[in-house]
This record gives structure tokens, sequence and C-alpha cells, in this order.
């Protein structure tokens, strides 16, 4: 092998890495400066010692920090006083990602992020990752075609433009309000504000409207104040959510590059930008949370190895279901019906008998409960039955499976209802699962296994024989030795450990 | 048709059991695991009968032992029928759980790790473990209670095969 030269990160990091710790650090330093008595010179050169630091630990990490891309691997050096040495085998890359925080953009720089999975549990570790903080705009993008294009290597690439496959709808905004995450970020925005006036000095009580209606809303009955408080969180929230949609997604573009990969990118202040290569997709899921669904509207994820579960793999923003399924499609490259949007078999009546007992009974129990403790208050409980009655029935209307020509699709799911189409290819393995109350119904869960996303995907309650029928049609050969009627280790099949072998 | 290979219950599934049989140990290793559990549970009981002294504790813990020793006679020979294993030079086929019956499948081809584990009580017996890892963080195929020296036969052949099988496993 070639001796391939070292690099180090960019230079400007020598300023940004610096200037991003000193930032960290401000508000300890303000406290330093701040609580010392006026005159105490100490309190000062505390502050310039700690500064000085940190700005010296920028430094050495830049000298320290160093990386080379070899035929076989990626290697990164880093660390002056705990050393440490990482290196991935170049075949083992799923994901590049590009972010870039706004102070990284203001200097033209970016972080690359490289996936990868080792093996077995840990794959779910962070140690599968490895980040170059940072280095400039032109070499993170040529180092994300260089990992991720295993064919450059040997021929010269052949410059095709980038296919879009979707931009930005600004109409889309209108799901903001509707997703749970933008919910629970909007309570983020508001807890920032109210700090931040705070931190001004300013007590939002001292503010004469803010008191005034806060002292009126106290002599008001108790209802007044809770309507009142719940219509304020609501348009915090839908204000927030608003405003978190336009931050993460603007700019939002989906495009196939010219070596095959799915690419995203968005952001308005941090961007960042995910790369799926072909080989390591293994399926897309439309996630409809039931607000979401309520408001016709999906958000499309792509399974892809290399990529942790929750936040990650998302390569849309919530947009109208319709759309949703496209894309899912043109990330699997095949038609819609052929993926999420497949017909899908329903599954049998006695999966809606269950879906009915595993509600109602809990709630049952809640209720009786509840009228225990308190029987005014165990009336008004009763209301959660038809409720739960019409949740169970939702999620049953939810179950479904097909077996396409290259996906094997399942849908299940009522508050968080998702449609997964994963490769049949991508299947590596069965887990069939069946409770007492299962087999006395004739019923089983069968879990498709595979190395992207969440690890395994669920055909909830489907028929005995349908489940097996099902997983044999999926990944042919996998199960034929193991059908009843198939004889032991027969037909081509070897047993490796056979029962002599093992003494017992 | 090998000693081992016996006629299975009615099946639940239309797959037919694996071949073999865990360790007939492994009961013993199940009923000792079963006693320290209910021991877990009867001391608090106990305890409560010390201090406290009434019918209604003397109960408890009557009821608590009670069902603990009929968890400890009868649950562990019927985990014993229903636990089997098979390994070809496909696939690894397991069987096992008592309330929640489970049947896992992984191809030998997507097999990244072959590991195997003892724990004191195992370690007692001389039992082990053989866990079967696949790229899938919920892939990984575990055979509980088989004899420590055929745990490790297996483990070295299921590596061989492993080794043998090409791809990058996921």
């Amino acid at each position: 092998m070639t001796d391939v030269r070292w690099r180090r990160l960019d230079p400007r990091m020598l300023v940004v890495g610096p200037l991003k710790n000193l930032m960290q650090l401000l508000p300890f330093l303000l406290v330093v400066l701040l609580t010392g008595r006026s005159g105490d010179l100490n309190q000062v050169w505390f502050a310039i010692s700690g500064a000085a630091v940190v700005v010296l630990a920028g430094v050495l990490r830049w000298r320290t920090t160093r990386y080379r891309i070899t035929d076989e691997r990626v290697e990164l050096h880093t660390g002056w006083l705990r050393r440490e040495r990482r290196s991935v085998p170049r075949d083992r890359i799923r994901t590049v990602d590009l972010t870039a925080s706004p102070l990284h953009r203001v200097f033209g720089l970016s972080v690359v992020q490289v996936g990868s999975a080792t093996g077995g549990a840990s794959t779910l570790d962070r140690s599968a990752r490895m980040d170059l903080d940072a280095v400039s705009k032109t070499e993170a993008e040529r180092l994300r075609r260089e990992l991720l294009d295993r064919t450059s290597v040997a021929a010269p690439p052949v410059h095709r433009p980038a296919a879009e496959i979707a931009r930005l709808d600004w109409s889309w905004l209108r799901f903001a309000p509707l997703t749970f995450s933008s919910l629970a970020g909007a309570g983020a925005v508001a807890g920032a504000g109210f700090n931040l006036l705070i931190e001004a000095g300013v007590d939002p009580r001292d503010i004469g409207v803010v008191d005034d209606t806060a002292r009126r809303v106290a002599t008001a009955p108790l209802w007044v104040g809770v309507g009142l408080a719940g219509a304020a969180l609501l348009v915090v929230a839908g204000v927030g959510s608003l405003l978190l949609f336009a931050e993460r997604w603007s700019g939002y573009r989906l495009t196939r590059e010219p070596d095959g990969s799915l690419r995203v990118r968005h952001g308005l202040f941090t961007t960042r930008s995910l790369s799926v290569s072909h080989e390591r997709l293994r399926g897309a899921q439309m996630s409809e949370p039931l607000l979401l669904r309520a408001g016709r509207g999906a958000q499309t994820r792509a399974l892809s190895t290399g990529l942790r579960d929750g936040g990650s793999g998302a390569i849309a923003p919530p947009a109208p279901r319709v759309e949703a399924h496209r894309l899912a499609a043109a990330a699997l490259q095949a038609d819609p019906a052929e993926a999420t949007r497949a017909a899908l078999v329903p599954h049998p009546r006695a999966a809606l008998h269950r879906r009915l007992t595993r509600a109602v009974l809990p709630t049952v129990a809640l209720v009786a409960a509840v009228w225990v403790v308190d029987e005014r208050t165990g009336l008004a409980s009763l209301l959660l039955l038809p409720a739960a009655v019409w949740l169970a029935v939702d999620r049953y209307r939810g179950l479904g499976h097909a077996l396409t020509a290259r996906h094997l699709v399942t849908r299940l799911g009522g508050l968080r209802r998702r449609t997964v189409a994963l490769q049949r290819d991508g299947v590596i393995g069965w887990t069939f699962r069946q409770s007492v109350v299962q087999r006395r119904a004739g019923l089983v869960t069968a879990e498709a296994v595979t190395a992207a996303g969440r690890g395994g995907y669920v055909v909830l309650d489907v028929a005995v024989s349908d489940a097996v029928a099902l997983a044999d049609a999926t990944t042919p050969d996998l199960l034929r030795p193991f059908l009843a009627g198939a004889r032991h280790a027969g037909h081509g099949e070897r047993a490796v450990v056979t029962a002599q072998e093992h003494r017992s | 048709m090998h000693p081992d290979v016996v006629a299975a219950p009615l099946p639940e599934l239309p797959l037919r059991p694996p071949a073999h049989r865990v360790h007939p140990r492994a009961v013993t290793w199940w009923r000792l695991r079963a006693a320290a559990g209910v021991l877990v549970v009867a001391v608090p009981a106990v305890v409560l009968l010390v201090l406290v002294g009434t019918a209604w504790t003397v109960g408890l813990l009557a009821v608590t032992l009670a069902a603990g020793a009929a968890y400890v006679v009868a649950v562990p020979p019927w985990l014993y029928r229903i636990s089997r294993w098979e390994v070809t030079d496909r696939a690894v086929y397991t069987m096992h759980g008592w309330l929640v019956r489970e049947w896992r499948i992984a191809p030998i081809s997507r097999v990244q790790t072959v590991d195997t584990q003892r724990g004191p009580l195992q370690q007692l017996l001389g039992l082990a473990d053989v866990t079967v890892t696949t790229a899938s963080a919920r892939g990984a195929v575990r055979i509980r209670g088989l004899a420590a020296d055929d745990a490790a036969d297996l483990a070295r052949v299921l590596t061989a095969t492993t080794q043998a099988t090409p791809g990058d496993a996921t």
C-alpha cells in the first residue's frame, strides 16, 4: 500500500476551536468577573488564565489531530495527554454526515461525521462514529464523495449532475404544529425565551401588562385560568413549532447523487447534510403520528445500516401523505405501489379482539381504581372507555402487510402509525413470538430482523400459517428446511452439529 | 432417528421444532434459579410476618411459598420440553419460552460473532449458553443451557462455518 499523506484539520480551526470553547466558558467567566468585589484583580487574572487554557487546548487539539484515508481505512489520531488512534475499514462506512454550526459556517467549515458498522452489539455505541471537527467545506464535500463512492478509486468519476427528487414546499409548514417533537421543542423555545428575559435582567412580573393580567387571572374563576393557560400554551407551541420547522427544514433538498447515494440537505442556522449510500439502504418508513395523520400528513425516513435509531434517518420534513409515499418510493427506486403504498392484506378478526382486550381491560381497571378514590372523577373517567375502544379499532384498521416484488411491507400502530417497506434482501433472519393468548387465537407476531433502523420490524397478530408463508416467501430457502413436514437436516441441508456429536 | 429427536407436541406454527434438546441438567439450573427468585420474594414476607405477625401475613407467606414451589416443580421440566435448538450449515434455529414462545432463525451467512456465556449457577452445573450475534440489534439468537463442552464445540464449529461464508454480514 502506498503511503498516504496525513492531513490536518483546517487551520481555521485554530480560531474556531478556541472561540467555541470560549463561548461555552462565557457564562462561567462572566460569573467569575461579576461576583468579584470591584478592584479585586485576582478575579480578572483567574478569568484570563482560564481563557488562556481554553485557547491553548484548542491549539493543541488542532496540532495533535491528524487523519488520512488510505485505500482500505480511514484513520484518525487525536489527543496529546490521552492519545487516541481510531481506524475504520472503508468497506464498513455506512453514512457520511456533514453538519455546520453557525460558527462553522461563518468560517466556511463543516464537521464530517463518518458512521460505520462495527461487529455485533457495538453497532449501537458511539465508537461506531468518527468525527472530523472540522475541515473546509470543499474538503468535506470531497471526503463525502470519496468515502461513499467506492468505484471512484478505480475509474475517474463521470460528472453527471445530481438529480433532484424533492425540495421544500413552504405550504408543508402547516404540518409543523401537528408533530409531537415540534410541540416538545416549542416548550423548549418558550423556556429559552423566559430564560433570556431573566438573563437580560427583566422579570416578566415587572412588566406592567403581564403583572396586571396575572392578577386578573388569579382572581377569576379556576376554569378561566386553566383555559387561558391552555390557550396560551397552544399558541406558544404553535408558533414555536413553526419556528423550529423553519430552522430545521429551510433549504431542504433531496437528491440522488451521481454515485447513486441519497443525499438530504436542510437547515437554516445549522445546516445538515446526510448521505446514505445505495448499498446501505435497507428500506423506507412512513411515520404518521395521530395528529399528523389527522392532517393527512406523513414523514419519510430512510432505513439504512450505520444510522442510529431515533431522529436520524429523516429524509423529508412532514409532508402530504401522497408526497411522503412518493419520497419513500423514490428513495427505494421503486414504484409507490410496490413500496409503502402497496395494497395491504388486513389481519384476521382475532387481531381486533386482541387489540380490544389490550386497550379496554387496563382502562376498565383504571376507571375502577379512580372510582374507588373519588366517585365523581370516576364517572368522568368513564369517557376513557369509548376512547380506548376507538383507539383499539383504529389500531386494528392500521394492521396490514404485503409482499411485493422487492419489498416486505408492514403497517401497524395507532398513535404512532408507521408503514415500513423493507427490502427483501435486507431481511437477515426471523423471530416469531406467540403468547398464550395469541396461541389460543391462532395468531403470531412475526419480526423481520434487519441490520438497519430499529433492527427488526414486526408484522403484528397475523394468522400462524400466513406468518410462516410470508416469511418463507420473503427469504426463500431460509425457512424451508424448518417448515412442518420438512425432514430434519434433509434435502441438501447438512446438519453441522448432529445429535451424536452433541453429547447429552 | 436419534433418541434426542422426540415427537413434538402439536406445533403452534407450521414450523417443525428444532432437532435438539438442551442438556437435561438445565432443568436443575432453572429450578435453582427459580428457587433463588422465590427466596427473594419470600424474605420480605418472612420479615413482615416477624414484625406484624397477623393471620394476614401468615397467609401471604403461605401463598408466596405455595406459588413458588409450584413454579419450581412444574415449570422447569416444561421449559425443557419446549427449549430446542438446531444448527445447519445454512441457519441457526431456536425455540424457547414458556408463556411467550419464541422461534428465532438466523442465516449463518449473516452471523457476525459467536460467544459463550456461563453464569455462576451454570458454572456449578457445567452448563453454558451460546449467543450468535448478527448485524441487527435485535437479531441475536441464544441457545441456553448446553453442556459446557458442547457449547465450546458448537461455538468453534459456528465460528469456522461463519468465517468460511463470504460477505460483510449486513
